[in-house]
């Protein structure tokens, strides 16, 4: 808009940029509101409340919604995260080695884990006894979730940290070494530290995108103790023959990563204006 | 006695790039030597030579008697007794100015918590940031950023300092107190290479001036000498151009 020259003959036959826009505006509004109102019309409302709406269903999903589906979201994506925020870093610092092999161990790593999907790992993970007579990942379900989720997410923290270690100035390195510092002190008293700080918005998304990855545990054949709130709604629908409880378990989803993408945007925007 | 720096036949390559070809120059103890030259002439290179934040290609530098660039030297042991203050500063911008003085004695040289913050108030009182302890680098003004970082670097007892370039990121009013404290420096005996473009502060406070033009020293001598009455056209054309920057 403002590099556009001010035109300075009066709009007689083509109008001003301003009320054009009004008027574009303008049919956007009527276009909702047909789009709602042909909605409200077709839309058979009691058939769709019957199979998605229905409340004494939700009800029947309490307390266990909370205190053992949401539950164990919160424990395997936790710790998938907190397995996937220690491997990470370590992968990271391996990428950035000057040690060739290292480097190629982290890229190859990176590479595979963020190019396949994760269920893949999972099923993998399932099939991981029979491939290895007589292991087993330890603390059983919980052990297999969190290795799951962790291996994946090593993989994107890993690029996350890298980023943020590299987005640290040279000239801290350098004080920091001129002051005696070894490399490796240097790189834990100055480096580290600022890159932690620079990570934290990403590393939120990606803490959100475990939580919602952390859905594919249902494949591990889990029952139970051990159900996390997909397989809870959708064991939960397949029992009542009704589509509320997946709903139910989504707005569940909502309740913790909604908050969490807006601390993410928050401290983001707080990222920008520091310094 | 041993020379506090002595650099013989120093070359450095970066690539293609023959940045330095052959530098002699040597630095007494308690002498201040102030490093003037045109842009790209190699001098933070040498500055950088000198701690080894740069490695050499050939040539030898040796700092209080120590080969700094034979590979079984300890280079940070020989680095905790050479301060460096930067031309951005490098305060580290996550911990205050005290916490910035204190890291590396507490790290490095082990001391306690406790001496450590004496030494780090001491120190920043003594280049006037005294009141400034508890401030991050952020709500600094670059004059008061750039006195917490020789601060940091006086807190670590060098015997030599290296200054690259240390009033050029700053703005003019807040040039003159950072030479303040590093004509006091000079005056307590502080051996010092200075990079400066600040003809005022070299005439004024330099032992010797060294002017380096294309990778080489073209002349040193003391500045009445370099700076008064210099005898290469080269330094002639440079100094026309520092001191009278409008014709
Ligand atoms: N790390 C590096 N890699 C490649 N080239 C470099 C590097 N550091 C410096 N150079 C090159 O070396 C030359 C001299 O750089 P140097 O910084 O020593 O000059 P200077 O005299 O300090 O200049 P200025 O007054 O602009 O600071 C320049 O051409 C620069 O491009
Ligand atoms: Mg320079």
């Amino acid at each position: 808009m403002a590099d556009r020259p001010k035109t300075t003959e009066p709009a007689q036959r083509r109008l001003s940029p301003r009320k054009r826009q009004r008027i574009l505006r303008g049919v956007q509004y009527v276009i909702l509101v047909a789009a709602v109102v042909a909605l409200a019309l077709w839309a058979n409302w009691p058939s769709l409340a019957q199979n998605f709406a229905r409340l004494d269903i939700a009800e029947l999903m309490l307390p266990d919604l909370f205190t053992v589906a949401l539950l164990n979201t919160i424990i395997y994506s936790v710790g998938g995260f907190a397995f996937s925020f220690v491997f990470g870093l370590i992968l990271a610092l391996m990428r950035l080695s000057t040690v060739g092999p290292y480097r190629w161990l982290a890229t190859l790593y990176i590479e595979i884990f963020r190019g396949v999907p994760a269920l893949l790992v999972f099923l993998l993970i399932l099939f991981l006894p029979l491939a290895l007579q007589g292991f087993s990942v330890p603390f059983g379900t919980y052990g297999q979730a969190i290795l799951g989720l962790g291996l994946v997410g090593t993989a994107y923290q890993a690029e996350i940290f890298r980023a943020g270690l590299q987005a640290v100035p040279k000239g801290q390195t350098e004080a920091a070494r001129s002051l005696g510092m070894s490399a490796t002190r240097a790189q834990f008293t100055v480096v580290v530290p600022q890159a932690i700080r620079i990570v934290i918005p990403p590393t939120t998304n990606q803490f959100v995108s475990l939580l919602k990855d952390s859905s594919l545990v249902l494949f591990l054949g889990v029952s139970g103790q051990y159900v996390e709130l997909t397989k809870f709604g959708n064991d939960m629908a397949s029992t009542h023959a009704n589509a509320t409880p997946i709903l139910v378990a989504g707005l569940t989803y909502l309740i913790v990563t909604v908050p969490l993408g807006y601390l993410a945007g928050r401290l983001e925007k707080r990222k920008g204006t520091s310094r | 006695m041993t020379h506090a720096i002595e650099i013989k036949d120093l070359h450095k390559h970066f690539g293609q790039n023959q940045v330095l070809r052959g530098i002699d120059m040597t630095v007494e103890p308690g002498q201040v030597v102030c490093v003037i030259g045109p842009s790209g002439s190699g001098k933070s290179t040498l500055l950088r030579c000198v701690n080894l934040l740069e490695e050499p290609t050939r040539g030898k530098v040796l700092v209080e008697g120590v080969e700094v660039t034979d590979p079984d030297v300890d280079i940070d042991a020989v680095r905790r007794r050479i301060g460096m203050v930067f031309q951005q500063f490098n305060l580290f911008p996550h911990m205050t100015a005290l916490q910035n003085v204190m890291i590396a004695q507490q790290r490095v040289l082990k001391r306690g918590k406790k001496e450590a913050e004496a030494v780090a108030r001491e120190n920043l009182r003594k280049v006037g940031v005294g009141e400034k302890c508890d401030s991050f680098p952020g709500q600094l003004s670059g004059g008061q950023q750039q006195r917490v970082a020789i601060a940091r670097a006086l807190a670590m007892d060098p015997s030599l300092m290296l200054f690259d370039e240390p009033t050029s990121a700053l703005d003019p009013e807040l040039v003159g107190d950072v030479l303040a404290v590093m004509r006091q420096l000079a005056e307590e005996g502080m051996t010092m290479l200075v990079v400066t473009h600040e003809m005022g502060f070299a005439r004024q406070v330099a032992d010797r001036v060294v002017f380096m033009d294309g990778g080489v020293i073209v002349e040193d001598g003391p500045p009445a000498q370099v700076i008064g009455d210099p005898q290469h056209e080269r330094t002639r054309t440079f100094l026309e151009r520092v001191l009278h920057p409008e014709e």
